[in-house]
């Protein structure tokens, strides 16, 4: 983990900017003239106006179904610029937002559930982005919905953890200590992103400032494997966890995510393994290192994956160099395989290392090439 | 002799050729102009320090070994890690480019500013600004190119290993690190500036990614030999000169005598090239330094002051073999005691900070260039390893044999073609 780092999205403004939204949502009474009218039902999401001027925009909910819905404001890859839930049948609401010019989509979600009923929509003025590809759009709406998928599928894997701690056994709370970690290693940039949640939760004793508590998931690594007993205060730790996870997950899916910062994300998480896991630093009293090492490599490839079929346009070679490179990573991680994990990785000598690193590099410098074969056609 | 020349012309620096944008191809022209015309107006013998120019990448020969001796050193050994002929191909070809490039004071690829801005730069930046400095890098192919450590064949080039690109055998007294041994590849990159040096290995380890891996590195801080007639000889960490009696790099009878692979040595794609043993000696500083003068000089067999044999008064005089101790350093390592052996010596000093007991981890980078280590690093070690009373203050511990392919011609030709293509 690094605990400050944003170059792939700049969440922080957008979770604020969202919290205002939010807070005046309520106040609002949303008749103004002004105001986009929304009308959902259980089939259908009509709005009054598909073009309207950027700035302060006001949408009007009208829930004429009969089931509960919600109301989101989409920009390109479904990353949500405002959003209503819980709004019940017969029910009105009010969303406002700040938008810049582009082309949204509106969407009612009947039954709270699902992409829901979209309404394509543009915000008009100076300064309208240039369109982008539509496949980088669905790359990065896709890349979304991993990225939440990765948080809501932890959360269980995150309680097993925390509940073996709170009940004191020890050994439950080791077993379930790496695997809970892995949705977070799968998509760090992006968990990263929200400045406040990584020093909460994934920072190493080493990372901490003058007077900073120290908390998290490596806090109660060196509990467990190190002083190998489980404390009242690691107890109240475990819950915080849990509380700093869950923020976590409802945050996650806001962040402002671009291609760009998707190819700069994988390539980071391999700085990841470089600087932090290949060392063995990470998980220096666990030696799971090689969990996360996976973890890291997996949502690499996710995010790569994505983007390949505009990479493999702009620069087949380095599609083709990036496939192999891939496959040699798992391959060698595949050695290291023991039961339903990793061996230790004090386990793993010194030549061995080197060869996880240079492989690592392999990989690495070429993905440092993502970025630009994303926006730039050959 | 005219193709390994090393006089210097005036070079843009770096930093004014970054500016040139675009104007690449008319540098490279109006580089390879100023080599032509340096070729007839040398002066062989005059160090290039101060102008910080360019040494000609191309010729008969590689530069870096007949080349006057430059002041830093950062020398790299390397792993082949692919099993793949046309990605090594493809690696030396592109090594080749970013080579004639760096030396002469040009960035590799796209330049290391000014790119896009969401790509990494091609070059790495740090030798902005700076002058070509002299800059030299020298390839050289392990005995793992040929035939790796499990005995694979992996390239096909097994037949053509040249029969003088030995193991070398294990001398007594040496106590090798293999994680600072061996290799598939060297380069040796030797320049005024050190920063140039290590900026030029940087970007060919960058570049090899993938393919290849630093298996070592080591860097020089002082050149410890003289390839200039009539130059003094740099002291090593002893405070002594040694390997007064080295080749001179103007020295075209000697070099083709003892340095260059000749066409009768073979094989065919080695000729105009030669060997390069590589050994890290550690110098026990410390206890050295509680020796006498006088048990000092007569380790050597030489003055401190001047470096003159023991008994004569200048560096270069004729030695008196016979004056000296039977177990003197210089005695055991003439060429007079070794049947006429003589090897080309580009040796640095180094100090790889302390060793975690107090000590200096300091010493010798010993580099030697000959046309058959069997008549000349082997046997004359082996006399060494056995005798030299100066085994009591050094300990090897690295080593490392490479044939060194013969130079780069031209803009077409790349390091290695007549073996791989």
């Amino acid at each position: 983990m690094r605990a400050l780092r944003s170059s792939v999205v700049t969440a922080v403004a957008a979770a604020a900017a969202l919290a205002a939204v939010a807070g005046c949502a309520e106040k609002s009474d949303g008749k103004g003239s002004d105001a986009i009218k929304v009308t959902a039902s259980d089939d259908a999401c009509e709005v009054s106006a598909k073009s309207f001027p950027a700035g302060h925009v006001n949408l009007s909910v009208d829930n004429e179904g009969s089931k509960v819905t919600e109301v989101y404001l989409y920009a390109p890859g479904d990353r949500i610029v405002a959003e209503r839930e819980n709004i019940g049948p017969k029910l009105h609401a009010s969303i406002t937002a700040e938008v810049k010019p582009g082309t949204y989509e509106i969407a009612c979600k009947p039954g709270m559930k699902g992409d829901g009923i979209r309404q394509k929509v543009t915000a008009t003025g100076k300064g309208a982005t240039a369109k982008r590809d539509p496949r980088l759009d669905a790359a990065v709406a896709a890349y979304r919905t991993y990225v939440q998928e990765q948080a809501d599928e932890s959360m269980p894997l995150v309680k097993k953890f925390t509940d073996a701690i709170e009940k004191g056994d020890l050994k439950a709370a080791k077993k379930a200590y790496a695997p809970s970690r892995v949705g977070w290693e799968r998509t760090e940039p992006v968990a990263e992103s929200f400045g406040d949640i990584d020093p909460k939760v994934d920072l190493r004793e080493d990372g901490l400032a003058k007077g900073q508590k120290w908390t998290g998931w490596h806090r109660l690594e060196k509990s467990l494997w190190h002083d190998g007993k489980i404390t009242a205060a690691d107890k109240e730790l475990a819950k915080q966890l849990t509380k700093d996870l869950e923020d976590w997950r409802k945050r996650v899916g806001t962040a402002d995510l671009t291609p760009t910062g998707m190819a700069n994300g994988a390539k980071e998480l391999l700085d990841e393994v470089q600087t932090g896991k290949v060392t063995g630093e990470e998980e220096r009293y666990s030696h799971t290192d090689l969990v996360d090492f996976e973890g890291n490599v997996e949502g690499a490839e996710k995010a790569y994956t994505l983007l390949r079929p505009v990479v493999v346009e702009n620069d087949k070679a380095l599609a083709t160099d990036l496939d192999k490179r891939f496959a040699a990573v798992k391959k060698l991680l595949d050695g290291y395989r023991e039961g339903d994990g990793f061996v230790s990785y004090d386990t793993v000598g010194k030549t061995d290392r080197k060869k996880l690193s240079d492989t690592v590099n392999s990989l690495a410098e070429p993905l440092s090439k993502l970025a630009a074969a994303v926006v730039v056609t050959k | 002799m005219s193709e390994q020349t090393e006089e210097q012309r005036p070079s843009p620096s770096r930093r004014a050729l970054i500016g040139w944008g675009g104007a690449g191809l008319a540098l490279g022209a109006a580089a390879a102009g100023g080599v032509a015309a340096a070729v007839g107006t040398s002066d062989r013998t005059e160090p290039a320090a101060e102008s910080g120019g360019a040494v000609p990448f191309h010729g008969r020969h590689q530069a870096g070994i007949a080349t006057a001796v430059q002041d830093r050193l950062h020398f790299a050994a390397f792993d082949v890690l692919t099993d793949d002929r046309a990605e090594l191909v493809a690696l030396l070809k592109e090594w080749t480019k970013a080579a004639a490039a760096m030396t002469a004071g040009r960035p590799v690829g796209e330049g290391a500013v000014g790119g896009l801005a969401e790509a990494p730069p091609d070059d790495t930046g740090e030798a902005l600004g700076l002058k070509p400095s002299r800059l030299t890098l020298t390839v050289g192919f392990g005995p793992g190119l040929f035939e790796d450590a499990k005995g694979r064949d992996r390239f096909g080039l097994r037949k053509h290993r040249p029969k003088a690109l030995v193991d070398l055998p294990k001398f007594p007294g040496d106590n090798l690190d293999a994680a600072r041994s061996g290799g598939d590849l060297c380069v040796q990159a030797c320049a005024d500036d050190p920063q140039v040096a290590v900026h030029a290995i940087r970007n060919l380890a960058r570049i090899g990614m993938g393919n290849v891996a630093i298996r070592w590195s080591q860097l020089g801080f002082g050149k410890t030999s003289s390839t200039t007639p009539d130059a003094q000889t740099p002291r090593n960490m002893m405070g002594f000169k040694d390997g007064t009696a080295n080749i001179a790099g103007t020295d075209t009878a000697g070099l083709d005598k003892h340095v260059w692979v000749s066409e009768k040595d073979g094989p065919d794609w080695l000729v105009g090239g030669s060997y390069l043993v590589a050994r890290r000696i550690r110098m026990h500083i410390e206890t050295w330094d509680r020796a006498s003068l006088k048990e000092q000089e007569d380790v050597f067999g030489r003055d401190k002051a001047e470096g003159a044999p023991q008994g004569k008064q200048r560096e270069h005089d004729q030695p008196n073999l016979k004056a000296m101790l039977p177990t003197a350093h210089v005695r055991l390592a003439h060429p007079d005691s070794n049947g006429g052996i003589k090897i080309l010596r580009r040796g640095y000093s180094f100090t790889d900070g302390t060793d975690g007991l107090g000590r200096l981890d300091a010493g010798l980078f010993f580099i030697a260039y000959q046309r058959d280590v069997r008549d000349g690093f082997v046997p004359l070690q082996q006399r060494l390893a056995a005798h030299d009373a100066l085994n009591e203050y050094i300990q090897h511990v690295g080593s490392a044999l490479f044939a060194i392919p013969p130079g780069v011609r031209d803009a077409d030709d790349w390091w290695g073609r007549a073996l791989l293509s």
